[in-house]
């Protein structure tokens, strides 16, 4: 019996690691002042890749995860690259369209399952693997805020044009920043596809997108841990109120419509220091 | 010997057109080092346009930029920065919610140099370069005194606080040439004074300072030269006594009668 | 077989016309939207949904002719656009919130808007009363064209003269455009910026309600989420075309739809729905600012 309830369980907190890195993903981008829609997108390219690296490929978990990382990042200079002159607006709708040619290729080609996708995927994620993961991602966080790297993301954050002023080199750390959030959704993404044994088109689009903003915008992007915050209270509530369950997608909606209009600062007021 | 000084700054033929409207027309001028120069002119003259080329926020439609003999055309802002250049904003661009040491920290970006493994880590040149960094910032704070304020949100500062805070953190970059756009803005006379005392300081330690103001006490009393523009154009420049009696100059300032009245000369 | 792609190919350019039409009246708004206010809206999708869903009102429960139930679905939905206009983006307006909040905020209620009406309506897709509109067809050489592309074609070209009428000729349009250059300045000159924004959230919101009403004909699929597929295409379209310009949004539009359906007929109908957005990824790599757009200008 409680091997069940564990089992049932331990879904949802697998779910809750790989949404707080989700969470850390969108915070990289928010943190330096601009919007990445296409933290889903990473994330899918990160659970093809690994999947038919291990489906078909056999490769090793650790160099699995290795090319979790790298090809998402390579998405993210693609698509990202140009946009780095324009206003903030131009990457997101780039990271949308991102999504959008991933979910109708995925759908499309026989190499990826096609609209049924992969299964039988192998179980290789682990409670210590997912969160600790986490933890060393929100150690670094932490590093990198208290340092001249911190100080300048927020001052683009707050005045792009000042940062500037003051010498940041606005592109590296905006390109930087993408390729990072990239880095950690793609691993979200092959963490997650090793532990659910089944992958589908439909599960990177535009709503998960938008679910994953919520989860920043609901903990607060003062610090690195209002986004995880926002990540364990969105996963969980709903599995609490069970009324919620189907209403996941309205109360994020409705989260990101009062956060944006009332609480800019989220749950987690608190401001992380950036000196060293 | 006829030795030509290179200027710090040289600025060639500068020019810009918004869709139709010239706003710098053909301006040129220069700015020696250890000098205060003074770019004044009525409302919409395009100083501050001015400003925005030489920073490197607008890109001009033709004309150079040149800082100690290094041509900045084409250098977005930040590498303008490290190059040496320096300034303040018209209507302060300070970074709200981080605490006044931490903006003047800012400033150094330029500066510091520890990698990004070495910030994770904390090895190498991270620490000794964090703690220089905030023991410096502590000295720019102290030589504007905003000492009590470090730890203060700088949102919260009151007006004339932000203003030296601005000059604080523009110092921080260790530029060779400082742009100002109207310090004295909204300033009390006590607080004007204050200013004028550490441009003053600043000025007899070497920095050279280019700046904008409508303060005409304040400029007379500061600069070495200065340039006037109206409408885009430059029209007189000179020392401070002969802008005071240029007829052009106050022309573009009071109207073409009040100069043939107070110069005796028709402009 | 190429004999045979020529001979498709005329019907083919047809359908594309007619669907590239939908698709540069859908931008239409949106652009307009983006070019007077300065924001993206995201709602706008909905707006597309909401046209479709009440002409199917207007025409299976109070039996209108679609002649009525266009115009009077375009103009209901224009009315909603002003309410959201006023709840989410005034308030965000008065604050000189950054561009990015209009966007989240949006983003936000479009989700939250688009789950409540699928969990109203459900997911299945409706169809418009047969007899709402005539399916013959008259035969133009080697092309048929029926009635509801014709009235598609027909509704575009009328709307498009009617906006560039009213953007050129009349004053509200002068004061669109002031308000499109510069917001503080037309309001320091006397433009009364609170009306102009009322107006162009009408006329956004009617302009993607028609897009809806004639997609639905068009295709007679009608379903909540038809808005955010659509919306995704408009990106494309905007951002090809050029933000905030209309013949941009007019030109890239047809451009997509004609492309879209050439690949759908002579390549796969799976991968037509990529040839968009390849597009706009193209047009971020060559020409960020489209075929139209301006570069921003930067000021301190």
């Amino acid at each position: 019996m409680f091997d069940s309830f564990f089992f049932s369980y331990q879904t949802l907190i697998f779910a809750v690691g790989v949404n707080g890195l989700l969470a850390l993903s969108m915070y990289t981008v928010l943190a330096v002042g601009q919007l990445s829609l296409g933290q889903a997108a990473f994330m899918g390219i990160g659970a093809y890749v690994s999947t038919l690296l291990t489906l078909d490929a056999n490769w090793p978990f650790a160099a699995v995860l290795l090319a979790a990382m790298v090809v998402p990042a390579l998405a993210a200079l693609l698509i990202g690259g140009p946009t780095l002159k324009l206003t903030g607006v131009y990457l997101a709708l780039a990271t949308i369209a991102l999504g959008e040619i991933l979910r109708i290729f995925c759908n499309a080609s026989d190499l990826t399952g096609g609209a049924l996708g992969l299964s039988g995927i192998p179980n290789k994620t682990s409670f210590g693997l997912i969160f600790g993961i986490l933890g060393v991602a929100l150690v670094g966080f932490v590093l990198v805020a208290r340092s001249r790297l911190g100080r300048a993301m927020e001052a683009m954050r707050e005045d792009e044009v000042a940062a500037g002023v003051m010498g940041v080199n606005l592109p590296v750390m905006k390109m930087g920043a993408l390729m990072v959030s990239a880095m950690l959704a793609g691993l979200a993404g092959a963490l997650n596809a090793h532990a659910n044994s089944f992958i589908g088109p439909n599960d990177y689009g535009f709503d998960q997108a938008v679910t994953i903003l919520s989860f920043a915008l609901l903990g607060g992007i003062g610090s690195p841990f209002g986004p995880v915050l926002g990540a364990v209270i969105l996963t969980v509530l709903p599995e609490l109120l069970t009324a919620l369950h189907d209403f996941k997608l309205v109360v994020n909606g409705f989260i990101i419509v009062i956060a944006v209009l009332f609480m800019p600062r989220g749950l987690l007021i608190w401001r992380i220091g950036r000196v060293g | 010997m006829n030795g030509m000084v290179t200027p710090l700054l040289d600025i060639q033929d500068l020019t810009v057109r918004f869709r139709g409207l010239v706003a710098v027309d053909h301006v040129g001028f220069q700015v020696e080092a250890g000098t205060v120069h003074g770019l004044i002119g009525p409302n919409g003259a395009g100083k501050t346009t001015c400003f925005n080329l030489i920073s490197g926020l607008i890109p001009p439609t033709s004309g150079h930029v040149t800082l100690a003999g290094v041509p900045l055309d084409g250098l977005p802002s930040w590498k303008r920065t490290r190059a040496g250049l320096s300034r303040t904003f018209q209507n302060i661009r300070m970074f709200q919610e981080m605490t006044v040491r931490e903006n003047v920290m800012t400033g150094m970006q330029a500066r510091l140099q520890a990698s990004v493994p070495e910030i994770l880590s904390r090895t190498g040149r991270f620490r000794p370069e964090e703690v220089a960094a905030k023991t410096r910032a502590d000295e720019l704070l102290e030589f504007v005194s905003l000492t009590a304020s470090a730890d203060r949100r700088a949102g919260d500062l009151p007006y004339g606080d932000q203003r030296r805070l601005e000059i604080a953190r523009a110092l921080a970059s260790e530029p060779k040439l400082l742009l100002l756009d109207e310090p004295a803005a909204g300033m009390n006379p006590a607080e004007t004074q204050d200013l004028v005392g550490l441009l003053n300081r600043l000025k007899q330690g070497g920095l050279t300072l280019l700046l904008v103001e409508h303060d005409m006490h304040f400029v007379m009393s500061l600069c070495d030269r200065i340039t006037v523009l109206n409408f885009g154009r430059k029209i007189a420049e000179g020392a401070p006594k002969e802008i005071r009696e240029n007829p052009a100059v106050i022309e573009a300032y009071l109207g073409a009668k009040t100069a043939e009245r107070l110069t005796g000369d028709r402009p | 077989m190429f004999a045979q792609i020529l001979q498709q190919l005329p019907q083919q350019l047809l359908n594309g016309l007619v669907l590239g039409s939908t698709y540069a009246l859908f931008a239409l708004g949106f652009t307009l939207m983006f070019g007077v206010l300065g924001v993206i809206n995201l709602t706008y999708g909905f707006y597309f949904t909401t046209g479709a869903f009440l002409a199917l009102y207007g025409t299976k429960l109070l039996a209108l002719p679609i002649w009525l139930a266009l115009p009077a679905a375009a103009i209901v939905t224009g009315g909603i656009a002003i309410l959201f206009d006023a709840a989410l983006l005034t308030p965000l307006r008065r604050k000189k919130a950054p561009e990015l909040a209009s966007l989240m905020v949006t983003l936000g209620a479009t989700l939250l808007l688009y789950s409540l009406m699928t969990a109203t309506f459900g997911t299945e897709i409706r169809r418009l009363p047969p007899g709402v509109i005539s399916h013959a067809a008259i035969i133009v050489g080697a092309v048929r064209i029926n009635w509801s592309q014709i009235l598609i074609m027909v509704t575009t070209v009328v709307i498009v003269a009617a906006l560039l009428a009213l953007i050129r000729g009349t004053r509200f349009g002068l004061s669109m455009r002031a308000l499109a250059e510069n917001g503080e300045a037309a309001q320091l000159m006397g433009v009364n910026t609170d009306a102009v924004v009322r107006l162009v959230s009408l006329l956004s919101g009617a302009l993607g309600a028609t897009a809806g009403v004639l997609i639905g004909l068009n295709f007679n699929a009608i379903q909540p989420y038809m808005g955010e597929s659509m919306m995704l295409k408009g990106f494309a379209v905007i951002i090809i075309g050029g933000l905030g310009d209309i013949k941009g949004a007019l030109i890239a539009g047809l451009v997509i739809g004609v492309l879209e359906v050439l690949t759908a007929g002579f390549i796969s109908s799976n991968y037509k729905d990529a040839v968009g957005f390849i597009l706009l990824v193209t047009t971020l790599w060559f020409r960020p600012v489209g075929l139209f757009g301006r570069a921003p200008i930067k000021r301190a």
